[in-house]
């Protein structure tokens, strides 16, 4: 008799640490029982994580590949497994199994670019990941540009490490906005497709989006309108995952299945999908 | 070639399963389904049984893993293999082929090891057809009914099942079952062959082509206004993709026994409302795209990923099962007519 062994098996990780980061949106340090990190990965690689009896869900690695102590995840209340996540306490175990998905080109096509991250809410997540990859290898990248929304400023995911780290880097430019005026912000108001539009960036640089669909489809034509080709935008894709492994069926668009094509997709890429997300 | 004759079938069987789990096509008030061969039952002369021989690969639950779960620490409880051979008896053409269209999804990078366990530890005996039905239509796919392969390839005459090994675990198990069988020249077989043959050439279905349909047609097919009115009247009751023997789709849950937790993979179909539902909406939101989601996968997504290769095996079984008579068969038509 032998043992099983599956990618549909999790191992255990322990929560070491967790950060309030808005309302609604807490970030989990997770290591393994022994204090290592439980997997390598690459930008925008995605793992599941479960509470056994409650439920299993796709979260990206918010995490840069970088640091070799630990993974994080952002991770926003919405229902019955990210309820229970939110209620955890440091030392709770859960399950996790990964990496999924395919990952940004960060080695390859981003080399040498200019680089504008696009983000509204939550979609810092698996852009805070190659961020900070970018911020690590910096000579591999030419000038950063983030531009960063949400509904308030209560609201913006890492604001502490944006206000910390980001904008004292050199060749580094932040962009935040919020969508409402609020007493105590002093910088821009308004929604990101506008912000970007109004910003109007260089035109050979390589952009990435991520956030609600909503946003993504208006920043996208006014990244279009300012001359942007579909081309030199990539985005992250969302649909519902059980395995993660391409096998139970449920995340395909046509014939690509997000788990295993995706997430990251390039927006031309995109276009060659049928209608269907 | 090997055979033995009809009356000495029983003792067949007696001999494999006094080695390993004997599973063959036995006749039950629902209609004929596989069961453990227990020395008494008979093999049913049904063309093909009401479910599909999946279930002996990838079954409708299986328990993946289960955990203890105590305060803030969680223990995993590894699931131990099954690694006992077993012999399936009586598989028809479509079902055999399926495996095939199956391995191509379990085994594919990461491999699904509680689908590759079984599939390494059974052994498939297919059983040539002779008499096949108005709703078979596996020649479409280029299947051979008379030809079905799998480990070993079994004919059925009026006097005798003659067996020929196509595979080494085939050979192997043949070979232990010398004793009761005795050496046959293929004239018997090759004569029934060529008399189905002509039998399938006159099935209703006989000339319907796929060949509208596979690899690189998304577009071609994905707005066509056809799947309004041919999904109009499903009920999303997933019954076409519970008796297919190549659906794949599959739901993991959880069940709290109340000293442990038991983490379950069971079938899932992309037919019901669900499937696809997420916080921020459902990218399929009525029965026009689930039902389109089925048929384009086994059509035209499952060659896109695998070489033309259709998903659908022609087995008739959602045919036969469809309570508001709906079915691939109609949908080909519609579709593909019109081009
Ligand atoms: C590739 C990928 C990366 C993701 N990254 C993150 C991340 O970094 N941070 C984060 O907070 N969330 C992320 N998500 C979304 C996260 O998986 C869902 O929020 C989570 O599954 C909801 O689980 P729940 O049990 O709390 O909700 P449930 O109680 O299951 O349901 C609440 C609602 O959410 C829906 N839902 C279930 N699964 C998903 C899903 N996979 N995506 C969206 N809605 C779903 C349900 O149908 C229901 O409408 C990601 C999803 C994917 C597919
Ligand atoms: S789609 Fe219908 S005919 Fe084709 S393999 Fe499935 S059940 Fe059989
Ligand atoms: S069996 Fe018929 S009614 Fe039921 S989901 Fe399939 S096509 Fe629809
Ligand atoms: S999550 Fe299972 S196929 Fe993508």
């Amino acid at each position: 008799m032998s043992i099983i062994n599956d990618s549909l098996i999790p191992v255990i990780g322990v929560v070491t640490d967790i950060r309030i980061d808005t309302p609604d949106v807490k970030t989990f340090r997770v290591v393994t029982p022994d204090g290592k990190k439980a997997f390598d990965h690459k930008p925008g690689q995605c793992a599941m994580l479960s509470i056994p009896g409650v439920g299993e869900a796709m979260f990206s690695i918010t995490s840069s590949p970088t640091n070799t102590e630990f993974m994080e995840f952002s991770i926003k209340k919405c229902g019955c497994l990210t309820q229970w996540l939110h209620a955890m306490e440091v030392g709770q175990q859960i399950t996790i199994r990964g990496p999924y998905g395919n990952a940004f080109p960060v080695d390859t096509e981003f080399v040498g670019k200019d680089m504008l991250f696009i983000a509204g809410g939550i979609g810092l997540a698996p852009l805070r990941s190659v961020i900070n990859y970018c911020r690590h290898y910096r000579d591999k990248y030419g000038k950063i540009d983030i531009v960063y929304g949400s509904r308030s400023m209560e609201d913006l995911v890492d604001y502490k490490e944006i206000i910390d780290e980001w904008v004292k880097d050199d060749g580094i430019d932040v962009h935040l906005t919020i969508d409402r005026e609020q007493p105590e912000w002093t910088g821009h108001v308004g929604f990101v497709p506008n912000y970007v539009k109004e910003l109007g960036f260089d035109t050979n640089k390589t952009a990435i989006l991520c956030g609600p669909p909503i946003m993504i489809k208006f920043t996208l034509a006014g990244l279009q309108e300012i001359g942007f080709d579909k081309t030199q935008v990539y985005t992250t894709m969302e649909l519902r995952m059980k395995c993660g492994i391409g096998k139970c069926g449920r995340c395909n668009i046509g014939s690509k299945y997000v788990c295993k094509d995706g997430p990251v997709f390039r927006c031309d890429q995109v276009d060659e999908l049928p209608d269907e997300y | 070639m090997r055979k033995i004759s009809l009356d000495k079938l029983d003792q067949l069987f007696a001999e494999i399963s006094s080695k390993s789990a004997l599973y063959i096509p036995v006749d039950t008030a629902a209609g004929a389904k596989f069961e453990k061969y227990d020395g008494t039952k008979k093999m049913s002369d049904a063309l093909n049984t009401v479910r599909s021989a999946k279930d002996f690969f990838f079954p409708q639950t299986e328990n993946l893993v289960d955990f203890k779960v105590e305060g803030k620490t969680i223990e995993i409880k590894e699931t131990v293999k099954e690694d006992e051979d077993f012999v399936v008896f009586g598989v028809r053409a479509c079902d055999v082929k399926s495996f095939e269209i199956l391995d191509r999804v379990f085994l594919a990078d990461p491999v699904d090891n509680f689908y590759k366990n079984r599939r390494d530890h059974g052994i498939i005996v297919s059983m040539a057809c002779t008499r096949p039905a108005e709703t078979c239509f596996c020649q479409t796919f280029g299947i051979d009914a008379t030809a079905p392969a799998g480990d070993i390839e079994c004919h059925k005459t009026t006097d005798a099942v003659y067996l020929e090994a196509k595979t080494d675990k085939g050979a192997k198990l043949l070979k232990s079952l010398n004793a009761l069988t005795e050496d046959a020249d293929a004239s018997a077989v090759e004569a029934q062959k060529a008399q189905t043959k002509e039998v399938f050439k006159k099935l209703p279905l006989a000339g319907l082509d796929a060949s509208a349909f596979g690899d690189g047609k998304t577009n071609e097919f994905f707005n066509a206004p056809e799947w309004k009115t041919l999904s109009e009247s499903c009920l999303g009751c997933g019954t076409c993709t519970f008796v297919c023997p190549t659906c794949q789709c599959y739901d993991i849950k959880d069940f709290n026994t109340g000293h442990e937790v038991k983490r379950f993979r069971c079938w899932d179909s992309c037919m019901y409302s669900d499937f696809t539902r997420m916080a921020h909406g459902n990218p399929r939101l009525t029965q026009v795209e689930r039902f389109r989601q089925r048929f384009m996968h086994k059509l035209v997504y499952y060659p896109t990923n695998n070489e033309g290769i259709f998903g659908c095996v022609g087995c008739g079984r959602c045919m036969a099962k469809c309570p508001i008579n709906m079915n691939i068969v109609k949908v080909m038509k519609k579709l593909g007519g019109n081009k």
